[in-house]
């Protein structure tokens, strides 16, 4: 139960596997022609465990903001390239990655891990790893979206503005049974999770949530839950901020309070209404092409397609504008709805070559349509300028302007 | 007479019926799939580093901020976050004039002071909390209740929540009252298929 800091270890690692790379290397050079860009990974290693395609360069990057790692050797945001991406599910190694405070990955042994349930509950309760992984299974496909992922007018490309939106096939335990199995007392009404990397990262979630579909995960998209993603275990809160998504899940407590932890209180503001819009996250999309650094190649056919999602439930509707917002078409589905979860549109368009912004929004289960930013400055009441930063969670619509020479730019800029 | 003795025999049939009753409710709420183990007393004792605003899992222990400065020193606070708490890298601890934007890192919105460690919490639990999980860096966990407080007591001084000689312990770490005491907007009850906020666009 003791996570160790996996960066000294896995530099050795690295440099045991580049040396066996190069020694393997030099007869399959003689045999075939290699490109220099060819993986120097030995062809058994690629055997047991397949990569992609050297010419696929797409790669995460860390937030302007804070670098990672940072000087002290954390992990603290890194956003995924989400204008590259197809479908509905983020692929595992691209996953973005936040950690509470910034923060070494841990290299926790499973036979080690233990997940405890106490608190007010009839029965506490600590599972080993192999004893999760007896009880029945649940595989849901869900979006995790930290609540940093900000549009900011100095930003290029989707991975910068949306990049913090990541959606995989999470399987685990519905953290309702093992709740139901140690029996929740009379009086209860929220949860405390508490993970097991160094600073223990710990929020707290309402019981009427961790009730209803939160999971107790130890599988993303049909392997083990990697370890930037929270190895062996994480707990997924479907639909709520990400910081909730405690990651290296080692205790579960069962309590009568809001219980104010370092990672609940950057939550809090005066306003109430801007805790809530902070917590259940808004509908919400993006256009990944065309996109920020893409270019279009001239007048004629092009799809615009992107990702919708929103934490109150499935999306119902997904709408285009390529006039600036001043009307909506309805976009087509690319792939299923699920709750809480991204789903791929798709909007069949003929670019006549001129000037000209590209708008979408997504419109949820409860009807629930994703604001512009002109719409959210009139609720609060506020001008709706360049540095108006929208309370809460972002979920504003987004422009994306198309110049006259095909290229894509921010329009927020 | 005859049928007084039946209804004796019934009762007596009856009573452990009865029990038998109270028994099937208590199985209905007993665990289905009976897996995982009890954990001992002290196992969840080890591991619950909860601390309630209300402060009732708090430790015995006590410090004041004059002793603070003291551990302050002797744990190397400094090291990551400067002499006087303020010179970074790592996230400051004081608060700066409320114009002036940090330059070292700091959660997001890092806005002035904002963020200050969790000077805005309406709880100075959240601050002992934290400093008892997460601090120092690279030996978490390991400071004694008594660092723990004087810690506390130090960075809140500081920042003029109390005076130098304020002991902070279990029963007056709750009360003391912080800056955002009443400045707290709690999130809302969660309700399956509810809007985020009633009204919002």
């Amino acid at each position: 139960m003791s996570p160790k800091q996996s960066g000294r270890r896995g530099f050795l690692k690295n440099s045991a596997a580049l040396i066996g790379a190069a020694v393997g290397a030099i007869p399959a050079a003689a045999d075939q022609p290699m490109s220099d860009n060819m993986e120097s990974k030995d062809i058994k290693e690629l055997i047991a465990y397949g990569e992609r395609s050297h010419f696929v360069k797409s790669i995460r990057f860390p937030v302007a903001e804070r670098m990672s790692p940072d000087d002290f050797g954390m992990t603290f945001h890194v956003v995924s390239p989400i204008q590259d991406q197809v479908g509905i599910i983020t692929p595992s190694s691209l996953h973005y990655i936040a950690t509470h405070r910034g923060s070494y990955v841990p290299d926790i042994d499973p036979s080690e891990h233990r997940l405890m349930i106490h608190g007010m509950v009839d029965r506490p309760l600590v599972f080993t790893m192999d004893e999760l992984k007896r009880l029945p299974s649940v595989s849901r496909i869900h979006f995790i979206e930290c609540i940093g992922n900000r549009a900011k007018p100095s930003h290029k490309t989707a991975e910068e503005t949306h990049g913090m939106t990541s959606c995989s096939e999470w399987t685990g335990v519905l953290l309702s049974l093992l709740l139901k199995e140690a029996g929740v007392q009379k009086g209860a009404s929220w949860v405390v999770a508490e993970g097991a990397e160094t600073v223990k990262g710990a929020t707290t979630i309402p019981l009427d949530k961790a009730m209803d579909d939160c999971m107790v995960c130890y599988g993303q998209n049909g392997e083990a839950v990697r370890p930037q993603q929270g190895y062996p275990l994480r707990l997924l809160v479907p639909g709520f901020e990400g910081i909730h998504n405690i990651k290296y899940l080692r205790r579960i407590k069962v309590v009568d309070q809001y219980y104010m932890t370092y990672n609940d209180y950057g939550h809090i503001n005066a306003d109430a209404r801007v805790a809530a819009l902070g917590t259940q996250l808004g509908p919400k999309s993006i256009i990944t092409f065309p996109s920020g650094g893409q270019k279009l190649l001239g007048p004629g056919f092009y799809e615009i397609t992107g990702l919708a999602w929103s934490g109150g439930g499935a999306v119902k509707s997904v709408e285009i504008s390529t006039d600036g917002g001043q009307s909506w078409k309805a976009a087509e589905f690319r792939s299923p709805c699920y709750p809480m979860a991204h789903a791929r549109f798709g909007f069949n368009w003929k670019w006549d070559g001129k000037e000209c912004v590209l708008m979408s929004r997504c419109i949820d289960e409860l009807g629930t349509v994703q604001p512009t930013r002109a719409e959210i400055g009139k609720y609060w009441n506020k001008p709706v300028d360049k540095d108006f930063q929208v309370p809460g969670a972002d979920n504003s619509v987004f422009p994306w302007r198309i110049a006259s020479d095909g290229s894509v730019h921010n329009g927020l800029a | 007479m005859g049928s007084r003795r039946i209804n004796w025999l019934t009762l007596l049939f009856l009573l452990p019926a009865t029990v038998l009753g109270l028994n099937q409710i208590a199985t209905a709420q007993s665990p289905t799939y009976g897996v995982g183990r009890t954990p001992t007393a002290e196992e969840v004792r080890a591991w619950d580093i909860s601390i309630s605003p209300d402060g009732k899992e708090l430790p015995p222990g006590h410090g004041n901020a004059k002793q603070g400065a003291q551990v302050y020193l002797l744990r190397g606070c400094g090291a990551c976050h400067g002499v006087t708490g303020s010179e970074g890298p790592a996230p400051t601890l004081i608060k700066s004039d409320g114009k002036t934007k940090s330059q070292f890192p700091c959660l997001v919105p890092c806005v002035n002071d904002k963020n200050v460690m969790a000077l805005h919490s309406p709880y100075a639990t959240t601050i002992w909390d934290y400093i008892r999980r997460g601090m120092p860096l690279n030996s978490e966990g390991n400071l004694k209740p008594d660092e723990v407080y004087a810690l506390t007591a130090f960075l809140l001084f500081k920042n003029g929540v109390i005076g130098e000689d304020d002991v902070l312990d279990q029963q007056t770490l709750p009360k003391v009252k912080m800056p955002n005491k009443d400045g707290a907007g709690m999130p809302p009850a969660w309700k399956h298929g509810q809007p985020r906020l009633a009204g919002y666009p």
